[in-house]
């Protein structure tokens, strides 16, 4: 007769969760992210926008290094006022006073991108990081749903405009105000997909298995949000040129000797009746920026969905 | 149902009284030069000054202010306006200019309902379509330019091209076209961009694929089912959109020289006519709070399944 083993705890050998074990089977290779870029770069019009959003930025931001023309040099000469590029003024003309308008056009361009991107970034930032706590600290719930209901309820250029009033007309004056309203849409969002991942069966499967917060939040919770986030950047800095242009057209933006698209379009404006030129050009770049920021924004959102992803 | 809405309201009341608070205050930290007219401070000695703002109210506490400018805002009395139209009650500027933006709201918001619609739900059938595309790219067009580039060259050309007025005349409808159509450009890529995206959303579910299999004919279903589910979050920003339509059209009003509310906060703000300000801040976010409320209980109306307990309404739109 067979001896029965009498069960002991010696029998058993405790199993040690180890960093990264638990994710051994069929995940090796899977990226999120390559598949992320992997999936937006196939398709041709994103490939297409990225090269235009790279090529702009670089030519705004290098253009004062390999040229010397200023932007604001007037010309004393009323021979050189008013030129069409067909007339000799340049590639893209001259203005009312002589100044170049390919090199306003590019100094411009980069005084619109650079605000497009603090404010971007800053929403992104402060919206993702008062999302969390909204998220997590039960407390906070309350006094964060009533700052929500507030700064959302009110109309928001009548927001802007009133902060425009307060402070002083300016760079940072537009950022502020732009700021102040744009984080509270980014916090709510992330903070309803922090509630709904927070406690979802493969996190509390995650948690069972002994994975240690960090891991649950860069690997678990973080791809969630970044592409949203990464999309939402991408679709404030649109935002943010058209507000500037906004405000220029109601003489609260930035000041007038300031060059950005916004002066630049609000001045070719007043003179399109004679010289439409002066209009036509900011306003083809402006518009090529914004909407390559628009759509590529709308492709990596669809990139970013792991359903997307073959 | 009532008790939803009466908590809803009170709520909507003290969210009101916190951002009229709010912005009181912050009208507050205005230098004090902004209550004269030029003349008047010019003419005026230092004694002068300060028995006139004295008069004003404006060196009291804030917070009897505030009691202050509510109990007029109660009883309509708004203050006078002091750059903008010296000396005038801002609730008579008011009376004069809120029908222009009103009509031309009204019909940009009518306009904007059935023709984006129609293009939402042309587009969620003819899905990855040439229709399709074509809408969205203006869709995209709408809503990555700048609205003043486009409608500045919308009055522009097509003035030009169907010879109509330029800027608008009380006495001619013909004038009337542009404003009212550029006014809806925007709201019918808001439309038609969501309901097809709703609508998509809605077609994919499980019980749809069921009613397809049931054999129910494909109108029926789209009608019956889609249609009605993909409207219902959009029917909530409806009641903010018609309130809103007070407050005018900034670029198209000025544009087209429509004598509208749309311009009057940018006036009151350059001439730093704090009084004028202060009444059309309040205004505007009064109707934006209750705006929402309506939006809220038009959409707890329209859709039964929403618990009238939470106030939490999950399934958003953003702008």
């Amino acid at each position: 007769m067979k001896q029965v083993p009498v069960l002991g705890p010696e029998l058993f050998v405790p199993a040690k969760a180890q960093a990264g074990e638990e994710e051994q089977i069929g995940y090796e290779h899977y990226s999120y992210w390559r598949s992320t870029f992997r999936t937006f770069l196939k398709n041709p019009v994103s490939l297409v926008l990225l090269a235009i959003i790279i090529v702009l930025t670089l030519a705004s931001f290098l253009y004062p290094v390999f040229s010397k023309t200023d932007p604001n040099k007037v010309a004393l000469d009323v021979e050189r006022w008013n030129l069409s590029p067909s007339q000799g003024g340049g590639i893209f003309g001259t203005d009312q006073l002589g100044r170049d308008i390919w090199a306003r056009t590019w100094y411009g361009t980069r005084t619109s991108l650079l605000l497009g991107f603090i404010i971007a970034l800053l929403d992104v930032g402060i919206g993702m990081f008062a999302g969390a706590l909204w998220g997590y600290v039960k407390k906070l719930d309350r006094i964060m749903t009533e700052i929500y209901n507030i700064l959302t309820n009110i109309p928001q250029p009548v927001l802007l405009l009133l902060l425009s009033y307060i402070l002083r007309p300016g760079f940072w004056t537009i950022i502020i105000a732009l700021c102040s309203t744009g984080w509270i849409g980014i916090a709510r969002f992330v903070r309803n997909k922090v509630l709904m991942i927070r406690d979802s069966e493969y996190n509390i499967a995650s948690r069972t298995l002994g994975t240690p917060l960090w891991r649950i939040i860069t690997k678990n919770i973080l791809p969630y949000l970044v592409s949203i986030l990464i999309m939402e950047a991408a679709l404030t800095i649109p935002y943010s040129i058209g507000a500037e242009v906004f405000l220029g057209f109601i003489g609260l933006g930035l000041p007038l000797d300031t060059v950005s698209l916004g002066n630049l379009v609000n001045m070719g404006k007043n003179n399109f009746m004679l010289y439409p030129y002066q209009l036509t050009w900011p306003t083809l770049v402006l518009a090529l920026v914004t909407v390559s920021f628009y759509i590529a924004g709308n492709k990596f959102a669809d990139a970013s969905d792991p359903r997307n992803h073959v | 149902m009532g008790k939803y809405i009466l908590r809803r309201f009170w709520q909507s009341i003290i969210t009101v009284l916190i951002v009229l608070f709010v912005m009181f205050m912050l009208l507050r930290l205005m230098p004090k030069e902004n209550y004269f007219t030029r003349d008047d401070y010019i003419n005026m000695t230092e004694e002068d000054r300060t028995a006139y703002l004295r008069n004003l109210g404006v060196l009291d506490n804030p917070l009897v202010q505030f009691v202050r400018f509510l109990r007029g805002f109660v009883t309509g009395d708004l203050g006078r306006s002091i750059t903008v139209y010296p000396k005038t009650p801002i609730s008579e500027i008011l009376k004069e200019k809120i029908p222009y933006s009103l009509w031309f709201g009204l019909v940009s918001v009518l306009l904007s309902v059935i023709l984006g619609f129609l293009m939402g739900i042309g587009m969620a059938n003819n899905k990855d379509k040439l229709g399709d595309q074509l809408g969205t790219m203006y869709v995209v067009a709408v809503r990555a330019i700048p609205s003043l580039v486009y409608l500045f060259l919308i009055q522009m050309w097509i003035t030009h091209l169907f010879n109509l007025p330029m800027v608008f005349y009380e006495d001619e409808p013909a004038s009337w076209i542009l404003p009212a159509i550029s006014l809806s450009l925007s709201g019918i890529a808001w439309y038609a961009i969501w309901l097809r995206r709703f609508m998509v959303d809605e077609e994919n579910k499980d019980y749809i694929k069921f009613a397809i299999a049931k054999g129910l004919p494909r109108n029926y279903i789209m009608k019956r089912h889609v249609l009605r589910n993909a409207l219902v979050p959009l029917v909530q920003y409806l009641p903010s959109q018609i309130l809103l339509t007070i407050a005018g059209s900034l670029i198209i009003e000025s544009i087209y020289s429509i004598p509208g509310m749309g311009g009057l906060l940018v006036y009151a703000i350059r001439q730093q006519d704090n009084t004028l300000v202060q009444a059309l801040v309040c205004i505007y976010s009064i109707l934006g709070v209750f705006g929402v409320f309506l939006g809220d209980i038009l959409m707890a109306i329209v859709d039964p399944r929403i618990k009238l307990t939470s106030a939490k309404i999950e399934r958003e739109v953003t702008a």
